[in-house]
């Protein structure tokens, strides 16, 4: 036992023999005894990391509404070309990966609170990689603008638009892949278990917001904008 | 029972031997994970930067004194200005703020620690390079191109003064990013203080059972989330306009300068009530203390502080008036911004009440929320004045603005603060603070303060514009600037009370013993300096006001909440 514990021991063992139920009292306790029986009832707050990940949503929604709506505001306003529907193609296929993703890995997350730790990880391999097809999927994509249609950040307020916002919902799926492949790279070595379930599930989270802003930049880009 | 039958250490100064080396004691402040240690950190920084900016402040105040000056070229003087601004505002403001809210948050909700530790010292370390970096333009700003050295765009850098044609060198790259990093410990600093709060309550102490200061930095730290997101956001832009290239503020591709306003302000008017809502806090914790009697209207007061964070999200082109917006808008925040008033004017109406009929105390930190009352409700009514539109199309950009929101930070907010650090030094250090010096800070700040900005307000209804370097003399500005840099030599002196006071206490100061207030929040109850885990034993409390419980247990609170 260390020292400390064995403080906090001592001095609970004070307080019970003078029937303090309010344990803070030290400063008071040779004047102010007092025997108020303790109530047991049950104390639950939320997780941390449940509210500490949905702050963080929060804060990230700020960034990316500045943004959106900056892309909204100069829609159509580029006094050059090429204009977004010259140039932008529905990205169906990535569209459907990254929304897909969302379904494993909450399936993932139910394997693993289930103690399944096989189906947890191929659920979540599933997750990293379809991420991993959208990452390529907008490098892809973003090859194909500037090299054949010449579109580039500098271009036109489209340009500089459509690459800061598609660009910084691509570094957050990009910071997620990270996050996943960690997770992945941990469960491989066998580190990642049943109890983990909540931490895995705070990391779902984020992975469903980045997935859910995806839903927001996809309407405002490829079908308000185009 | 002598109190050394209780193994808690009364004090975290154990002996000479236990302290271990400088190089020890330096290691174990800059690995630190502790709220407590980190929260001083703030304050300490903070405070660092409050003696810089105010420097900057005399520097203007010396230059604008009498008409014709040249104490300083007018490109320092820009700098002064901006950098003034921007270090008060990012640098003093917020990290004093986070620093006391780091400090007493957990103790009074009854935790060992903040949420999430790690993340508190990446928060503080992160807004510590922020402002390294903002000063660190005065050696790197010149860049290649020779033009600059700290940033002289205003502390709100409207385009296209910011672009790269008309801002060269990187003086401007500095405040961007300074501002980015810091915002990033802002942001961590609220995760984890909406964290803490939200989960780490102890035993018994329900949403309406927490004290007051907690409540209110809940809601602070949640427009912190709302707010620095959209600063975060413009600025990334301006870096992508400056360093890639882009548009967004470029007029000459059909970008627009009024957006960098509107997303400037949107985080820009919130931001100011961040920052008066913690002093809110201060005053909701000191008032009742110093008037013997539980906060007046407890339910109305958290009404009427989540109210103000809602409405004050929708306010924020009252700053953009003078630009010519349409009527519709004129007329939406002007209203928005009368309706902030209400609830402003309940918590007024409150600690009123409070006072009202108490056994009031005049120590220190009373005397300071008084002056805090009288003032904030003077601002506020200047406000009042500013929000109706032909009334700002005016009196916008002029003295009488800065005569205001000084009013509000230094009149409401710094008054707070101070009457925060008398308040709580005693449990921080385990010292009192001097009396006598104290009594001389207020007063010489009292009649500094009031010379200053009461005298600021007549220049501007003249019509003397914020931010001109010199004007001419004939104007009747003269009399009333010699003024306002009279005041600036009591403040100073004020100040100079205040540090000494703070060294002078640390060393040489009376024990202040566990509850030099006899008050009745957690953090009373342990020792002073708390040791590093806070409480032996997590409490659990059964009313708002835990101590009293104990004090009274004849009569205790908790019968009837």
């Amino acid at each position: 036992m260390t020292q400390k514990e064995e403080r906090s021991r001592t001095i609970c063992q004070i307080c019970e023999i003078w029937g303090l139920e309010l344990n803070i009292c030290r400063p008071f306790m040779s004047t102010m005894p007092l025997a108020i029986p303790a109530m047991e009832t049950p104390w639950t707050l939320p997780s941390k990391g449940r509210v500490g990940m949905l702050s963080l949503v929060a804060a990230e929604s700020a960034i990316f509404t500045i943004f959106v709506v900056g892309y909204i505001f100069y829609i159509g306003k580029s006094l050059t070309g090429p204009t977004p529907h010259q140039v932008l193609h529905i990205p169906l296929f990535n569209t459907i990966c990254l929304l897909f993703s969302s379904l494993t890995i909450h399936l993932a997350v139910s394997a693993l609170h289930a103690g399944k730790r096989v189906r947890f990880m191929i659920l979540w391999f599933l997750t990293f990689a379809l991420g991993a097809i959208f990452i390529v999927g907008t490098g892809r994509e973003w090859h194909h603008l500037i090299y054949q249609e010449g579109l580039t950040i500098t271009t036109n307020l489209f340009g500089t638009t459509y690459y800061s916002l598609v660009g910084l919902h691509a570094f957050h799926v990009t910071a997620g892949l990270v996050a996943l492949g960690t997770v992945l790279i941990l469960a491989q070595l066998g580190a990642v278990k049943q109890e983990h379930a909540d931490r895995v599930e705070v990391l779902s989270l984020y992975w469903h917001f980045v997935d859910a802003v995806w839903v927001v930049v996809f309407t405002v880009v490829y079908v308000v904008g185009r | 029972m002598s109190s050394d039958a209780i193994p808690i250490p009364s004090s975290i100064r154990l002996s000479k031997e236990a302290e271990g080396t400088w190089l020890e004691t330096l290691h174990s402040w800059v690995t630190t994970v502790d709220h407590k240690k980190l929260g001083l950190m703030y304050i300490g920084y903070a405070l660092l930067f409050l003696v810089i900016a105010g420097i900057e402040a005399i520097i203007m105040r010396i230059q604008l004194a009498v008409p014709h000056a040249h104490f300083v070229s007018p490109q320092v003087f820009n700098r002064m200005f901006t950098m003034h601004g921007t270090t008060m505002i990012f640098f003093v403001a917020m990290p004093i703020l986070f620093g006391f809210a780091n400090y007493l948050v957990p103790l009074m909700i009854g935790a060992r620690d903040m949420a999430f530790p790690r993340l508190n010292a990446w928060s503080f370390w992160m807004t510590a390079f922020g402002g390294l970096l903002l000063y660190f333009s005065l050696i790197g700003g010149d860049g290649l191109y020779g033009a600059g050295s700290a940033p002289d765009v205003g502390w709100w850098a409207y385009a296209p003064l910011t672009s790269p044609a008309f801002s060269k060198g990187h003086s401007t790259d500095f405040w961007t990013i300074a501002l980015l990093v810091s915002g990033f410990g802002s942001i961590g600093t609220a995760i984890n203080i909406l964290a803490t709060i939200i989960s780490m309550r102890c035993r018994g102490m329900t949403l309406g059972k927490m004290p007051l200061l907690a409540w209110l930095n809940l809601v602070m730290s949640g427009m912190v989330l709302l707010a620095i997101g959209p600063l975060t956001a413009a600025q990334m832009m301006l870096m992508i306009d400056r360093y890639l290239g882009g548009h967004f503020f470029d007029t000459q591709a059909g970008g627009s300068a009024t957006i960098w306003m509107h997303f400037f302000w949107i985080f820009g008017h919130p931001e100011v009530y961040i920052l008066i809502i913690p002093a809110f806090a201060f005053v909701s914790e000191i008032v009742p203390v110093f008037s013997r009697k539980a906060i007046f209207g407890y339910p109305v007061m958290v009404a009427a502080t989540v109210g103000i964070g809602f409405v004050s999200m929708s306010v924020w082109a009252h700053h953009m008036f003078t630009i010519g917006m349409a009527s519709y808008s004129n007329a939406f925040f002007v209203l928005t911004t009368m309706a902030v008033g209400v609830p402003t004017g309940i918590k007024i109406f409150n600690w009123i009440g409070t006072m009202w009929g108490g056994k009031i105390r005049y120590g220190l930190p009373m005397l300071f929320c008084l002056g805090f009352l009288f003032q904030f409700l003077i601002a506020g009514l200047t406000g009042i004045i500013l929000s109706a539109a032909p009334v700002d199309w005016q009196l916008g950009n002029s003295y009488f603005v800065v005569a205001h929101f000084h009013y509000v930070i230094v009149g409401g907010i710094l008054f707070a603060l101070f009457g925060a650090f008398y308040y709580w030094y005693p449990k921080m250090t385990g010292k009192m603070l001097d009396e006598t010096l104290g009594k001389w800070h207020f007063w010489l700040f009292l009649i500094g303060f009031h010379l200053t900005f009461d005298f600021m307000h007549i220049p501007g209804f003249l019509g003397m514009p914020r931010r001109i370097y010199t004007y001419e003399p004939g104007r009747s500005w003269e009399i009333w600037n010699l003024i306002v840099t009279l005041g600036m030599v009591f403040q100073a002196a004020a100040v100079l009370c205040f540090v000494v006071n703070l060294v002078r206490s640390y060393f040489r100061g009376v024990p202040a013993g566990n509850d030099p207030w006899d008050a009745w929040t957690l953090e009373w109850a342990t020792s002073s300096p708390p040791p590093a885990y806070n409480f032996a034993v997590i409490p659990e409390v059964k009313s708002r006001r835990p101590l009293w419980d104990i004090k009274h247990p004849e009569d205790p609170d908790w019968k009837y909440e």
